[in-house]
């Protein structure tokens, strides 16, 4: 997974076409770090339907509000640098790779 | 045939990594069996300062990782599961993972834990991550410098008010009762009072959550006069208490009207060989140190449980 900051966002998403999945976490957001590894699994298995990226907030807080992410786990996906869906609160991965699909 | 456990516990909280200490140093083969990382709410709770032993020098994610790393040492296998079927009525016990794994346990202990009560007020669901929280470990730091507002008065939204202070400009607690009446301990209201960042809205409720992308007003009535009045904030943090995360063990174990585990000063539940622990039971006090406590009484009693049943099964 591709790690975004406040230096690459613009070019690794907004400016970047196709699919992208972006995984908004910190340090200490448990249910953050409890969702991360079926996230890396579900990069893995799906490599070829998206670009997974993760990105986090601590120190990109204005980038996270900038994109109306005011809390966390969020998960939010971009199709040629607009927001089309996004997943928020209570995420389960069998949602999340739902979305995906459905998207991709 | 696949190898039976001694013990089985459902959820890795603090009941249920006490449970797993206690139940591995009894050399007990002994698995817990949880979706994601353990530590349960707790782990989501910053401030704790009421473990016995741990005066102002611990954390909940640090205390939690710290059981984590006990139950590990004396042999407790901790497997990230998400349980989706039991079959709890044999003298063999089965468990079903939503990965298709089928488990085998002598005994369960249930331990699977509480999650934050939503009040579904107008604004509240479309607006969650969008300002609306639940967690202030997770979000208090998006709102540096911010406002924001506590829905509760019990200890967890008192202390995560406090938490809440480290970061926003003003936290306003919305309080249902009377001036200065609080349900939290004393020593937290008492710091609450005097933290001048926090301000109170006493007799009223919450009535709508606004925003358009982002949180920017609530609604709040004052439930004495029916006033309505609006205040401009950035975020909204419910406290309101919890519901237990049963639903799994509807018809499969007696529970109260609520959805807690009905159990014993043992920690029996209805079905013989199946213990129960933490937030999930029927009790008074719902803390990190009584799950502690739950935890441990279980697995002693699994264990008698354990050689009572080998006993019969010697003697028969």
């Amino acid at each position: 997974m591709l790690a975004l900051t406040k230096e690459n966002f613009e070019e690794e998403v907004k400016k970047a076409e196709g699919l992208i999945m972006v995984d908004f976490w910190s340090e200490k957001c448990e249910p953050c770090k409890a969702l991360m590894p079926s996230v890396h699994e579900l990069a893995e298995k799906h490599a070829d339907k998206a670009k997974f990226c993760s990105l986090d907030t601590n120190g990109n807080k204005r980038l996270a509000m900038s994109q109306k992410v005011l809390g966390l786990p969020t998960i939010l996906f971009y199709q040629n640098g607009e927001i089309v869906a996004e997943l928020c609160n209570e995420i389960s991965i069998e949602d999340v790779e739902a979305k995906l699909l459905e998207l991709a | 045939m696949a190898e039976v456990y001694d013990i089985i516990i459902v959820g890795g909280g603090p009941g249920g990594l006490a449970a797993g200490i206690y139940g591995s140093r009894a050399r007990l083969k002994t698995a817990i069996l949880q979706k994601g990382k353990p530590g349960g709410q707790a782990a989501r709770t910053e401030d704790l300062e009421n473990y016995p032993g741990f005066s102002r020098g611990t954390t909940g994610p640090a205390l939690m990782e710290a059981m984590e790393e006990h139950a590990k040492s004396f042999g407790t296998e901790i497997i990230s599961e998400e349980i989706v079927g039991l079959d709890l009525e044999g003298k063999i016990k089965l468990i079903k993972s939503k990965s298709g794994h089928e488990y085998m346990s002598k005994t369960v202990i249930l331990a699977p834990g509480a999650v934050p009560k939503s009040l579904e007020i107008k604004g509240e669901i479309p607006l969650r991550g969008k300002g609306v929280s639940y967690c202030a470990t997770c979000d208090a730091d998006f709102f540096e410098e911010l406002d924001v507002v506590v829905v509760g008065n019990g200890d967890a939204a008192v202390e995560e008010a406090m938490y809440l202070t480290k970061f926003a400009e003003t936290v306003t607690i919305i309080v249902r009762r009377n001036e200065g009446d609080l349900r939290c301990n004393k020593t937290s209201a008492e710091r609450a009072f005097a933290n001048p960042k926090i301000k109170w809205v006493w007799n009223s409720v919450l009535e709508e959550i606004k925003g358009n992308g982002l949180v920017d007003s609530v609604v709040i009535k004052n439930i004495k006069t029916g006033e309505l009045s609006v205040l401009e904030t950035n975020g909204v943090f419910f406290f309101v208490g919890t519901v237990p995360k049963t639903e799994i063990l509807k018809g499969k174990v007696e529970l109260n009207e609520q959805g807690y585990i009905i159990t014993n000063d043992l920690m029996q539940t209805s079905v013989p060989g199946v213990y129960a622990a933490g937030d999930a039971r029927v009790k008074y006090l719902r803390q990190v140190v009584t799950a502690a406590s739950d935890g441990a009484i279980a697995a002693v009693a699994a264990e008698r449980y354990l050689a009572e049943e080998e006993g019969l099964h010697k003697s028969s």
